[in-house]
């Protein structure tokens, strides 16, 4: 009887059903949106660490930022331009590591030995500005470069000047009397250890032609290069790249599996720190951990055991995120997440309020029930089993609205992008003293990564835990709906069947 | 056999308390059948719920067969219900998204029959009222004097020993109203119940072997069995 009763009621009052599902619907709908963009954030963020520090890195050591960072105390870098007046054409590149600090490279093994720890590598980051141009007295040529973008591009610049400029890529100190006029190559080069291949920033991409460092490169003169830096230069396997004067034969092209690669140029780290003159010297190690759950152990071990050294967990790293991924991702935490328990709560009021005042439109039938001898138990049963059925009706039409949702989130893929190392210069570290300055205050995973910004579609996963979690909101909406008419309906007393209200 | 002893049942309306009955005593024996008449609002159906157990009275024992209905337990009064007492309302109280058979069927439901014998049981009583060929339409799919016959059926399908009915024709025309009146003495005969009956009809009054009459909560009665 129970579900014959059951089945009757939902199929002649199926408006009534249909109104108090499709509110549960909307809810739980929101929510699976909510959960299953808050998820694709979540993946777009991890895909953003893993750009910077590659697969399997937990954390990295990056030299200690000096105590006053904002004074730029180590002082902005200069540079000697070894140029003779006259047009000729010139050529010379520098090369200095990202940041301007550098640990030593006994750091490595001294992580290694810190409990936690199952692998820790070493790695330089350098930048490259190549300069090309000519030089003729005279001549004052000066112009703001806004674009503070890693690609580097022509510029001119008032001939050896440049101090002060505070990171925001204007050039505005020039000097009288002396000019330039050359084009600037500006590129990253990453010192790769290639004994130990299987952590590191180069794990983040894909040898998409020729072939990967092995450890018998270690002293070759051979390089990787990112797949867009290399077409964008022309660059194949066997081509010739050249640093400072130097031939390097290109082995291979790696593709960087979010689209934006760690360095423009990979190169074994022994030829890196030769090329910049950097003997025994890394900017960062990357540390794998035993066990993720002891990432925050080992971090303090780290710190702890080992001075003058500043540990970079992701987490840490992902705090540093900026740009409408991070505002997106946050919002979707917030306010996606307020919004859908206020939708939620409001979804099972309405449920519960109208199942209750259903249960009002039906008190001389309850009545008839009970003056019949139906238990009172009986009775509620029936009103709870039609709110419950109600809810999961919802839950399904929930399901269904979640579902579509995600997969229009999924089809329009709307770009985000992340802001990485908190804004700054660095762009050019030509822009005065900004890489002195302004880039002090980071970690130095940060500050190899300032300046950086990588474009990323949002998809929106649904995972199975998030329909587990809708069945189980359904459920809680019938059962909420079924207390509130339940209530009421054990609260009749058989003699209400003789209720003249209808 | 019905036998209380002043009963009073007064209900709280705000600060007002009104006094549907008045130390009523009455005894209605096994099998007789008893026309309750008086003015609207004299507490006709308030004896009648005291009756069936679907109130208690606020003073005074209800008792049937020598238990008191008035000192039993919800669950224990809910079982006298479902075993002895039939129902029949004035406005018929069917289920309305429920066929006829499956409306007498739910008086089977809590003495725990099983769905077969249920079935088998809610046909028959629905033939035996007349509407064996109905027994898959809606309440609303039927007249008034059908809902009623389906209501009749619910009511004596477990085989009650009271059948107690609150103005069955009040809703009813008048050809109707006397079929309806003559099914229920017929069935009253068959099956030998106590069968009491609240009405406004005069004609059926005088029929009545014994009427009460509650004014105000008092109750008056005409016993023509014993007078004549
Ligand atoms: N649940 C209740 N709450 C308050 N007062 C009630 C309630 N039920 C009945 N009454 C009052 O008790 C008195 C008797 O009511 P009852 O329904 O027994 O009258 P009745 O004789 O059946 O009248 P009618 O012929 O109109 O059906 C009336 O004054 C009525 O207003
Ligand atoms: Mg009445």
């Amino acid at each position: 009887m129970f579900f014959t009763y059951l089945r009757r009621e939902l199929r002649r009052r199926r408006k009534a059903a249909l109104v108090i599902a499709l509110g549960l619907a909307l809810g739980i709908g929101l929510v699976i949106t909510v959960q299953s963009v808050s998820a694709g954030m979540s993946q777009a963020q991890g895909k953003v660490l893993q750009s910077l520090y590659g697969l399997g890195t937990d954390m990295t050591v990056t030299k200690a930022p000096p105590a006053d960072t904002g004074s730029g105390a180590s002082g902005p870098p200069s540079f000697k331009f070894n140029a003779s007046s006259g047009s000729s054409s010139q050529s010379d590149d520098r090369i200095m590591p990202q940041g301007f600090q550098t640990l030593d490279d006994s750091v490595v093994s001294k992580v290694q030995g810190q409990s936690g720890v199952a692998e820790a590598v070493g790695g330089l980051s350098l930048r490259v500005v190549k300069i090309n141009g000519q030089f003729s007295q005279g001549q004052i040529a000066q112009q703001p470069d806004g674009s503070g973008g890693g690609g580097g591009g022509a510029g001119a610049l008032g001939g050896g000047g440049g101090g002060g400029g505070g990171g925001r890529g204007y050039y505005r100190q020039f000097i009288k009397g002396g000019g330039a006029n050359f084009n600037v190559d500006n590129y990253t080069l990453y010192g790769v250890d290639t004994s130990k291949m299987d952590i590191g920033p180069l794990t983040a991409s894909k040898i998409t032609s020729g072939r990967n460092f092995t450890s018998s490169d270690a002293s070759q003169q051979v390089v990787v290069v990112d797949s867009n830096y290399a077409s964008q230069k022309k660059l194949s396997v066997g081509s010739t790249f050249t640093i400072s004067g130097k031939n390097y034969k290109v082995i291979g092209i790696a593709t960087a599996d979010s689209g934006d690669a760690a360095a423009n140029v990979y190169v074994p780290l022994q030829q890196a720190q030769t090329l910049a003159n950097t003997k025994n010297e890394i900017t960062t190690v990357y540390v794998k951990a035993t066990n993720s759950q002891l990432i925050g152990n080992v971090k303090s071990e780290v710190q702890k055991n080992i001075s003058g050294t500043t540990v970079t967990t992701s987490q840490d790293l992902a705090s540093t995120v900026g740009g409408s991924l991070s505002t997106a991702s946050s919002l979707a935490s917030t306010v996606g997440k307020w919004l859908s328990i206020v939708v939620l709560i409001a979804a099972f009021l309405v449920a519960g309020l109208l199942t209750s005042s259903a249960v009002s439109r039906r008190v001389r039938e309850f009545g008839t029930l009970k003056a019949l001898g139906w238990k009172s138990r009986r009775v509620t049963g029936q009103v709870v089993g039609e709110a419950l059925v109600n809810g999961l009706i919802g839950g399904v039409l929930g399901i269904g609205i979640g579902l579509g949702a995600a997969y229009l989130i999924t089809a329009i893929s709307p770009n985000l992008t992340a802001q990485l190392g908190g804004g700054g210069g660095g762009g050019n570290p030509f822009g005065g003293g900004g890489g002195g300055g302004g880039l002090g205050g980071g970690g130095g995973v940060v500050r190899r990564a300032a300046g950086k910004s990588l474009h990323i579609a949002l998809t929106a996963p649904v995972s199975v835990s998030t329909i587990v979690l809708a069945v189980a909101l359904a459920i809680a909406g019938g059962l909420i709906a079924g207390g509130f008419g339940g209530w009421r309906a054990s609260r009749l007393r058989p003699a209400d069947a003789l209720r003249r209200v209808e | 056999m019905y036998q209380l002893s002043g009963v009073t049942k007064r209900y709280q309306r705000g600060r007002e308390t009104i006094e549907a009955l008045k130390s009523v005593d009455l005894v209605i024996e096994d099998g007789d059948q008893l026309v309750i008449q008086g003015p609207t609002g004299g507490g006709k159906s308030t004896l009648l719920q005291m009756l069936g157990g679907l109130d208690r009275p606020s003073e005074g024992s209800v008792e049937l067969d020598g238990t008191d209905m008035a000192r039993l337990s919800e669950a224990k009064l809910t079982q006298v219900r479902s075993a002895n007492i039939g129902f029949v309302f004035q406005s018929f109280n069917l289920i309305p998204t429920l066929t006829a058979q499956e409306n007498v069927e739910a008086a089977l439901v809590p003495l725990g029959i099983k769905t077969t014998e249920r079935r088998a049981r809610a046909a028959e009583a629905l033939e035996s009222v007349g509407l064996g060929e109905r027994l898959g339409h809606l309440p609303g799919e039927l007249s008034g004097g059908q809902q009623q016959r389906v209501a009749i059926a619910r009511a004596l399908v477990k085989k009650p020993k009271v059948l107690l009915a609150d103005e069955p024709t009040g809703n009813l025309d008048e050809d109707t109203r006397d079929e309806i009146m003559s099914l229920l003495e017929g069935l009253w005969r068959e099956y030998g119940l106590t069968f009491i009956m609240v009405t406004h009809d005069s004609a059926i009054a005088r029929r009545a072997p014994r009427v009460a009459t509650i004014k105000k909560g008092r109750v008056t009665i005409n016993d023509r069995t014993a007078a004549g």
